[in-house]
C-alpha cells in the first residue's frame, strides 16, 4: 500500500485486515447446479399441473357436458397435432409479432411519459390520476373507437395493447422515481449530481426494480389486449391465435378451442417468469434477497 | 495538487476585490467554515420549532471540530445547512471549498460496485462544484449569492467563498474512465479496501461499507468533510480502527472536518476542539480545546478526563429539561 508508513499503519492495515476477514461471511461452498436442485424447484410445478389434469379428468368421466367438455387426453392428443401442422406456427407468430411490436410501443411511450410525468409537478397532478385511471379501464373499452378510428386492422389491436401497457410502465417507472432513497439522493447531490446527471445516475438506475415491475404488469395487460383485440379485429388471410380461436368457436371445435387455449396460458407464463426472473436477478444483485 | 493552487489563487483574488474590509474580518478570512447567528426555524406560526437559535462558531482550515450535545440539539440540521441541503432561517454560513458528507449509513449506490462508486463520485466531480456560500436572514440568499459583483458591500468571507467556488470548477477537469479507474483503486487501498473493490455494497461489512464511503468523500476531492455520526453504528472495535484511520488520512493534508456525535470520549478522542450544543433550541454552550498530543487513544486517561468534565456539563444541560 504506496499511502502507508510507519508500524502505525502497518498495525492498523493488520487490523482492518483481520476484522474484514472475520466480519464477511465465508463464500458459499459450490454453487453448483445439480439435478437434485433443478427436480426441487420443477416438481412442485409438476404436481400442480398433474393435479389439474386430474380434476379435470374425473369432471370429464362425471360425464357433465360430454358432448361438448373434452377430456384433457382429447385436448392434448389435439394440440399436438396442431403443433405438427404449420397453421399454428404461424399464427403464434403473428401474434407474438403483434405482441412484440405493441409491447415496445407501450414501454417507449410509457417511459417517456413516466419520466416526464415524474419530473414535472404540474403535469404530475394533471396526468398522474388520468393514467391511474387508464389502467382500471377494462382495455376492451377501447376497441369500438379503435375499430371506428383505424378500421379493421393491425393498428387497431396496437393502439389497444398500447393503451393497455403503457400505463402500468408509466406508473412503475414514476413509483420508482418517487421511492427512491432520500439518503441516496442526498448523497447524489453533495457529489454534485445535479438535474440530468441526477436522473441518469441516480434516480434512473434506483428506479429500475420498479420499473421491472411495471414491465411484468404491463406485459399482463398487453397480453389480455393483445387477445381481446384478435378476437373482435379479425384479419382475413391473417392467420393469429385469436383468428384460430374464433374460427374453432365457429366450427364448434372444442378440443381444438381448449388446445389453442392452452397455447395461451403457456406463452404468457413464459413471458411473465421472464420477467420474473430479470426482477430477481436485479434484486439478487442489490442485495435485496 | 490542483485543490491547494485553486486556493490559494482565490484567496487572493478574494483578498484583491474586497479591498479594506478583508484586514477586519481577518480571522474570518482564514476560516473554512464560518457560521454566523445562524437560526433554523421548521414550521410556522405557533407549531413552529426552533431547531437553531443564534450559533455562531468557526473553523479553521484544517481542523477537527467535533459538535456534540444531546438529543434535540440540531446537530444534524446543522450539517445540512453547512452542506446546502437546506437554508437557513437566519444568520450567515459560509464555506470556502469543497464540501463532502458522510452519514451514519453508507448511502452507497447498490447497484455501483465498491469501485463504481468511487468512480462515480469522480466523474461526477467535475459536474458541479459543491462549495457555497449563502446567508439568509433580512436579505434574500438569491441577492448574496456568491459570484455577484458586489465586493465592496459583502463580507470579505461572502467574497472569498464565491471565488473559492469559481476556482473549484477549475478542479472539475474531466478525468478519463481510466485515469479515474486508477484513482479509485488508490483511494480504495487508503482505506483497506484495495482487494474488494469488485464487490457491491451488501457482499461488504457495515464498517467496510463505511469506509467506502469515506473513500467516496474523499474521492470529491473535499476541503471540508462534514461527518454525521458516521461511526455510530458500528461495533467499538470497528470504531476504534476507523478513528485510526481518520488521524491517519487527515495526516499530509488539510482537511476541515465537522463532526457530529453524541459519544463524548469519541469527540475527545478526535477532536482538535468540541462544541457542545445546548438542546431545544440549540445553542452553543461551551467550547473545549482537546490539548492532547497525537496519537490519541480512546481509553487513555487523558482522553477519559476531558470526557468526564465535558459529560458533567452535558448532564447538567440535559437535567435542565427535566420537568
Amino acid at each position: 500500500m504506496p499511502s502507508d508508513s510507519g508500524t502505525g499503519a502497518t498495525t492498523l492495515a493488520a487490523g482492518f485486515g483481520g476484522l474484514d476477514a472475520l466480519e464477511l461471511a465465508p463464500p458459499p461452498a459450490g454453487r453448483r447446479v445439480t439435478a437434485r436442485k433443478v427436480w426441487s424447484v420443477i416438481w412442485p410445478k409438476l404436481a400442480a399441473i398433474a393435479i389439474v389434469f386430474v380434476i379435470w379428468e374425473a369432471v370429464h368421466l362425471t360425464g357433465w357436458k360430454k358432448w361438448v367438455l373434452p377430456g384433457p387426453g382429447v385436448a392434448m392428443s389435439n394440440l399436438w397435432a396442431q403443433a405438427r401442422t404449420a397453421l399454428l406456427w404461424h399464427a403464434i407468430a403473428t401474434t407474438l409479432e403483434r405482441a412484440v411490436i405493441g409491447f415496445a410501443l407501450a414501454m417507449l411511450i410509457g417511459s417517456v411519459v413516466g419520466a416526464l410525468v415524474s419530473r414535472n409537478r404540474p403535469l404530475r397532478s394533471a396526468v398522474g390520476s388520468l393514467l391511474t385511471g387508464l389502467q382500471t379501464m377494462p382495455s376492451i373499452a377501447w376497441f369500438p373507437f379503435a375499430i371506428i378510428f383505424f378500421g379493421l386492422n393491425t393498428a387497431a389491436i396496437l393502439f389497444v395493447v398500447v393503451l393497455g401497457a403503457a400505463p402500468s410502465i408509466a406508473n412503475g417507472l414514476i413509483a420508482g422515481v418517487d421511492y427512491t432513497p432520500p439518503l441516496l439522493l442526498k448523497a447524489g447531490t453533495m457529489m454534485g449530481l445535479r438535474r440530468v446527471s441526477l436522473y441518469r445516475f441516480l434516480i434512473l438506475p434506483a428506479s429500475l426494480p420498479t420499473y421491472v415491475a411495471g414491465l411484468k404488469q404491463g406485459w399482463a395487460f398487453a397480453w389480455r389486449s393483445l387477445m381481446a383485440g384478435e378476437l373482435l379485429v379479425l384479419i382475413a388471410n391473417q392467420p393469429s391465435i385469436g383468428v384460430l380461436l374464433s374460427n374453432y368457436q365457429d366450427q364448434s371445435d372444442m378440443p381444438s378451442v381448449v388446445a389453442i387455449m392452452i397455447v395461451i396460458l403457456v406463452i404468457g407464463l413464459v413471458v411473465d417468469s421472464a420477467f420474473g426472473a430479470a426482477d430477481k436477478a436485479i434484486r439478487k444483485r442489490w442485495g435485496l434477497v | 495538487m490542483a485543490r491547494t493552487s485553486a486556493g490559494t489563487s482565490a484567496g487572493t483574488l478574494a483578498g484583491t476585490l474586497a479591498g479594506t474590509s478583508a484586514s477586519s474580518t481577518a480571522t474570518k478570512e482564514s476560516a473554512a467554515v464560518t457560521l454566523a447567528g445562524v437560526s433554523k426555524v421548521y414550521g410556522r406560526g405557533p407549531a413552529a420549532v426552533r431547531a437553531l437559535d443564534q450559533v455562531s462558531l468557526d473553523a479553521a482550515p484544517g481542523e477537527f471540530v467535533c459538535l456534540i450535545g444531546a438529543s434535540g440539539c440540531g446537530k444534524s440540521t446543522l450539517l445540512s445547512l453547512v452542506a446546502g441541503l437546506d437554508e437557513p432561517t437566519g444568520g450567515q454560513i459560509d464555506v470556502g471549498g469543497r464540501v463532502g458528507l458522510m452519514f451514519q449509513e453508507p448511502g452507497l449506490f447498490p447497484w455501483l460496485t465498491a469501485a463504481g462508486n468511487i468512480e462515480l463520485a469522480l466523474r461526477a466531480r467535475g459536474m458541479g462544484a459543491s462549495g457555497r456560500a449563502r446567508a439568509a436572514g433580512g436579505q434574500r440568499a438569491g441577492q448574496l449569492r456568491a459570484g455577484q459583483q458586489r465586493a465592496g458591500q459583502q463580507r470579505a468571507g461572502q467574497q472569498r467563498a464565491g471565488q473559492q467556488r469559481a476556482g473549484g470548477r477549475g478542479i472539475g477537469r474531466a478525468l478519463t474512465r481510466a485515469e479515474r479507474k486508477a484513482r479509485a483503486q488508490e483511494l480504495l487501498e487508503a482505506v483497506h479496501l484495495g482487494g474488494f473493490g469488485g464487490k457491491r455494497p451488501h457482499e461488504l461489512s457495515g464498517g467496510m461499507r463505511q469506509r467506502v464511503a469515506l473513500a467516496r468523500a474523499l474521492a470529491q476531492e473535499a476541503d471540508v468533510l462534514l461527518m454525521d455520526e458516521p461511526f455510530g453504528a458500528l461495533d467499538a472495535m470497528t470504531r476504534d480502527l476507523l478513528h485510526d484511520e481518520l488521524d491517519r488520512i487527515r495526516e499530509g493534508r488539510e482537511l476541515t472536518v465537522l463532526f457530529v456525535t453524541h459519544n463524548v470520549r469519541e469527540a475527545v478522542r478526535l477532536g482538535d476542539r468540541v462544541v457542545l450544543l445546548s438542546s431545544r433550541p440549540g445553542r452553543v454552550l461551551a467550547e473545549y480545546p482537546v490539548p492532547i498530543e497525537r496519537p490519541r487513544r480512546i481509553d487513555s486517561a487523558p482522553v477519559s478526563q476531558l470526557a468526564a468534565t465535558i459529560t458533567d456539563r452535558l448532564r447538567e444541560e440535559v437535567s435542565r429539561h427535566a420537568q
